[in-house]
């Protein structure tokens, strides 16, 4: 993008050896890194490595214990957000902070209000959010209620907020983790605009292929230590993974050809409505066998997470049937299609995956808290929860300082590490998962898609629904498009092709016949 | 600006210093800001004693022997002080499952009249006390079960939120109870030969045993409810119904992924609290008043809030909280007598303690309490209950 174009490159940002520890960690440990005008600067590492403390502390969240920071060459000393907003520091957070019940409007203007007298004055609000959005292609409806748009949306109403306020230094915390393949591109867009007009940008992803398409510099974090700094011009996906892993990175999957038996899974003209009423599942049939990973693709938002819930037990169904193991489980409580050995990893991991208050012990039991072997006569059992928890952490690789640490000190991928060292253990008949490895490293990646293949060997039918396409093709052994709440193709893994898969999500058909 | 700022450090230094003890010495960490809230309300009304022309030291002496001066003073302001643990557990326990119970008031009463009820049914004479006691204190834990349960249920079946529903409750059974005890006409409860209304008196052989025989005396339903309050704190730490319990108030999505029933675990937590405080009626009816008045249990509910906040929702910090609520109204007659200052400036303290452990923003701004020290993230998890 903006090489240093003709001038010397000018620093807007400079963090010099800034350590941070925490009750058993150092997340930070003598951290340097240099931010220059109109530059996007990547920064990688797995995680846990720190990259989110380090921002953290750029944007007056939390205090460096040592090192400083310097924004236009001048020190400063954040004593909160404030401070940094002042200084023209901008950041979209991993976890989105908009209210839901509010309009966009609202939420934007929301800590900074423009009022005419004791009256907000939203007009004026309204026409500088319009002149914001046309300035860099931000395309946001200011009247709409925040909780009716999609992540994507949602996510250029926090970019919006933070232009909002005047920001020149914007810093984003994995925002494409939570897009669809378009939103990814759209939002790419507007990321070159902000860069043309002299914005300067910090940017977080663990999308390799996102890194090299957009960042003038990159930084790698591992352990909290800065392991490496590069160009884009000079990195390979592989060399970029194995800088920030520490070993050689797997990125295809080898798996044997599938053996699969019996039908463990099996939908009937299946019906279900979502939150408003409105039906998005709408006759969804599909039949999974043990020792098989059928995998759906499809675009966001066609019924995925619906569908699954209905499996799971979550959601009521409408209309059709839900068959496992030979018996019909629709609309059983979630609790008896556990039992029957059916795990599910939500989508969503901050309000179904986890309580965020729990310890990591309490939230690796928390489906299985009442079985015989963590509770006696209603008694709960702490030291075989925790050997339990104890063990999974290892296996699992959960980077944390014991198993009785408050789950949300830890990083976003290792919660979700935890989530699935809790459903992939256990005597397991068949596995739902839902967007298993987004917000992971490629390490821990890895780690998982081996976990599930594993499974799938042991005889599991595993249903895997997923944004990522190359998640999909590489995991799968047959693959099915959801398009509006029906498959619309099924496939062979072998014989697929990213064309083709694209075209189904598309269009719901496979092009030749109208 | 500067001035009241340096005047502020000064009080801040002062204020660091006790933080440092309490911390230091006495491990009380998850209760600084209730400790705080107290000095603070104390030092508030001292000044506001000091504005009515009373030395607030004079003041606060004699409220201070109205509390615990003598075996008797002691006694009384414990007595005067169970009922409240009863209802501080009834906010409490639905707390914890994520609900706002606020009918203690009203559980009190359904609990106290089904006790007074069952008490003087003509057959208690006839069992042993050993029968007798325990089935008015179930007849009153049921009562209170019951009007408790009436809003989970609402909740679970319409979605009715509890706070609407427990406080329509309260008037309920409010005027319920009063047209029961008051009517002659046709004759309900009332008592025919007393000339105030109160329900009959309940079976000899169904009054609690009394421990000291001071004003209001002090009977064995004292160890009911300190028994109950580490009972509860058990339960909620170290069993399956409390790891449910906890979950759902915490994040009730997450327990219906991971299989909890949520509409079971917030009938049984509602219809828990009720039972606290229907328990905490029926040991007051059977110890001491031995009939059921409208208006024995007035604020008692109310006061049960404060408390349970006061004590964080911890189950054993209410039995210390209850005391201090108890001891100070049983204290604040002596204030009046010897000091002149009324009863109500007790009642003012205790508005404010309340007022300062809601906004605890102001104490912590006081004390230099810092919530986001190190970690950001409060621990909830059931082990840091107690
Ligand atoms: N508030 C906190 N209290 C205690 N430990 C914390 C806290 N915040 C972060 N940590 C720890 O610091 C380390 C770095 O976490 P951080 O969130 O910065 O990782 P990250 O690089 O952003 O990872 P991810 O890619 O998973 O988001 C982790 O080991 C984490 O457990
Ligand atoms: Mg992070």
């Amino acid at each position: 993008m903006a090489q240093a174009s003709g001038g010397a490159a000018r620093p807007v940002l400079e963090v010099e050896g800034i350590t941070k520890a925490f009750p058993g960690v150092v997340a930070n440990d003598d951290v340097s890194l240099t931010l220059n005008q109109g530059e996007i600067h990547c920064l990688l590492g797995e995680n846990g490595a720190g990259k989110s403390t380090l921002v953290n502390m750029v944007f007056g969240l939390y205090r460096p214990d040592q090192g400083t920071i310097k924004v236009r060459g001048e020190e400063v000393h954040f004593e909160d957000s404030g401070d940094a907003i002042a200084r023209g520091i901008g950041m979209v957070h991993q976890h989105f902070q908009l209210i839901p019940v509010f309009t966009v409007a609202e939420n934007i203007i929301l800590g900074n209000e423009v009022t005419k007298g004791a009256f907000l004055d939203l007009d004026s609000a309204r026409r500088q959010i319009d002149s914001l959005a046309e300035r860099y292609g931000l395309a946001v409806d200011p009247d709409a209620t925040v909780g009716d748009l999609s992540v994507g949306e949602q996510q250029r109403v926090e970019l919006v907020k933070a232009l909002f306020r005047d920001a020149d230094i914007l810093i984003l915390d994995e925002p494409t983790a939570v897009l669809t393949p378009g939103e990814v591109d759209d939002f790419f867009g507007v990321v070159e605009s902000l860069t043309g007009q002299g914005k300067s940008i910090i940017f977080i992803t663990h999308k390799l292929r996102e890194v090299l398409a957009v960042a003038d510099r990159i930084t790698v974090l591992r352990a909290g230590q800065v392991v490496g700094t590069a160009t884009a011009e000079g990195a390979t996906q592989q060399s970029l993974a194995n800088l920030m892993v520490g070993r050689d990175v797997v990125f295809r999957v080898d798996k044997a050809e599938a053996d699969p038996g019996a039908p463990v899974l099996r939908t009937q003209d299946l019906r279900v409505a979502d939150d408003r009423g409105v039906e998005t599942v709408t006759g969804f049939d599909v039949e999974v066998r043990a020792g098989e990973i059928f995998g759906i693709a499809g675009v966001e938002g066609n019924g995925q997470r619906e569908l699954v819930e209905a499996i799971c037990g979550m959601r009521p169904t409408a209309g059709g049937r839900v068959e496992m193991l030979g018996q019909e489980t629709t609309d059983w409580s979630p609790r008896k299609i556990n039992e029957l050995g059916v795990a599910h990893v939500p989508e969503n991991r901050s309000k179904h995956g986890v309580v965020a208050q729990y310890t990591i012990a309490d939230n690796l039991v928390l489906n299985r808290y009442h079985h015989r072997k963590f509770s006696q006569r209603g008694v709960r059992n702490t030291a075989a929860i925790n050997a339990e928890a104890q063990e999974l952490v290892e296996q699992f690789d959960v980077r944390t300082p014991g198993v009785d640490a408050v789950i949300d000190t830890l990083s976003g991928g290792n919660q979700q590490k935890v989530i699935v060292a809790r459903e992939l253990t256990g005597d397991l008949k068949a596995l739902v998962v839902a967007q298993p490895t987004r917000g992971l490293d490629v390490g821990s990646i890895e780690f998982i898609h081996r976990k599930i293949i594993e499974l799938r060997d042991r005889g599991v039918a595993v249903l895997l629904v997923s944004a990522e396409l190359d998640e999909i093709l590489s995991l799968s052994d047959r693959i099915g498009v959801l398009y509006r709440g029906r498959l619309a193709g099924t496939v062979n893994a072998a014989d697929a092709t990213r064309e083709e898969l694209g075209l189904l999500m598309a269009t719901g058909s496979s092009g030749g016949q109208r | 600006m500067n001035g009241a700022r340096n005047a502020n450090a000064g009080v801040g230094r002062a204020a660091s210093q006790i933080h440092r003890v309490l911390t230091e010495a006495w491990r009380l960490q998850p209760l600084y800001v209730s400790l705080y809230a107290i000095l603070l309300s104390f030092v508030v009304g001292g000044v506001l004693i000091s504005i009515i022309g009373v030395n607030p030291f004079t003041a606060y002496w004699a409220l201070l022997r109205g509390m615990v001066g003598g075996g008797d003073e002691i006694a009384g302001s414990v007595a005067r002080s169970v009922p409240f643990i009863g209802s501080a557990l009834a906010l409490a326990f639905a707390f914890r499952a994520g609900l706002f119970n606020i009918g203690a008031e009203g559980q009190l009463l359904a609990g106290g009249i089904t006790a007074a009820y069952v008490g003087a049914l003509s057959w208690m004479s006839d069992l042993p006390g050993f029968v007798a006691i325990p089935l008015i204190l179930i007849a009153g834990t049921m009562g209170g079960a019951i009007w408790g349960g009436i809003p989970g249920v609402l909740r679970t079946k319409t979605g009715a939120h509890e706070v609407i529903s427990t406080i329509m409750l309260n008037s309920l059974v409010l005027f319920g109870v009063r047209w029961m005890v008051n009517s002659r006409d046709p004759v309900v409860l009332r008592d025919t030969e007393s000339t105030v209304p109160r329900t009959d008196p309940i079976s000899d052989t169904a009054v609690l045993p009394e421990l000291v025989d001071s004003q209001p005396v002090l009977h064995v339903g004292l160890f009911a409810l300190v028994g109950i309050c580490f009972v509860v704190a058990f339960v909620l730490k170290r069993t399956t119904f409390g790891f449910e319990v906890g979950t759902v108030g915490l994040n009730p999505h997450a327990s219906h992924y991971a299989g909890i029933n949520v509409n079971r675990v917030i009938v049984a937590s509602m219809a828990a609290s009720g039972a606290f405080a229907g328990l905490a009626a029926a040991s007051e009816i059977s110890g001491t008043n031995g009939f059921f008045q409208p208006g024995t249990f007035f604020l008692m509910g109310f006061d049960g809030i404060a408390i349970a906040l006061l004590a964080r929702t911890n189950p054993v910090a209410i039995i210390a909280a209850a005391l201090l609520w108890g001891s100070m109204l049983s204290g604040a007659p002596l204030m009046q007598q010897e000091a002149d200052v009324s009863i109500d400036v007790v009642r003012i303290i205790q508005a404010m303690v309340l007022l300062f452990v809601a906004a605890d923003a102001i104490v912590r701004y006081l004390f230099r309490v810092r919530e986001l020290d190190q970690s950001p993230f409060k621990a909830t998890s059931i082990e840091g209950a107690v």
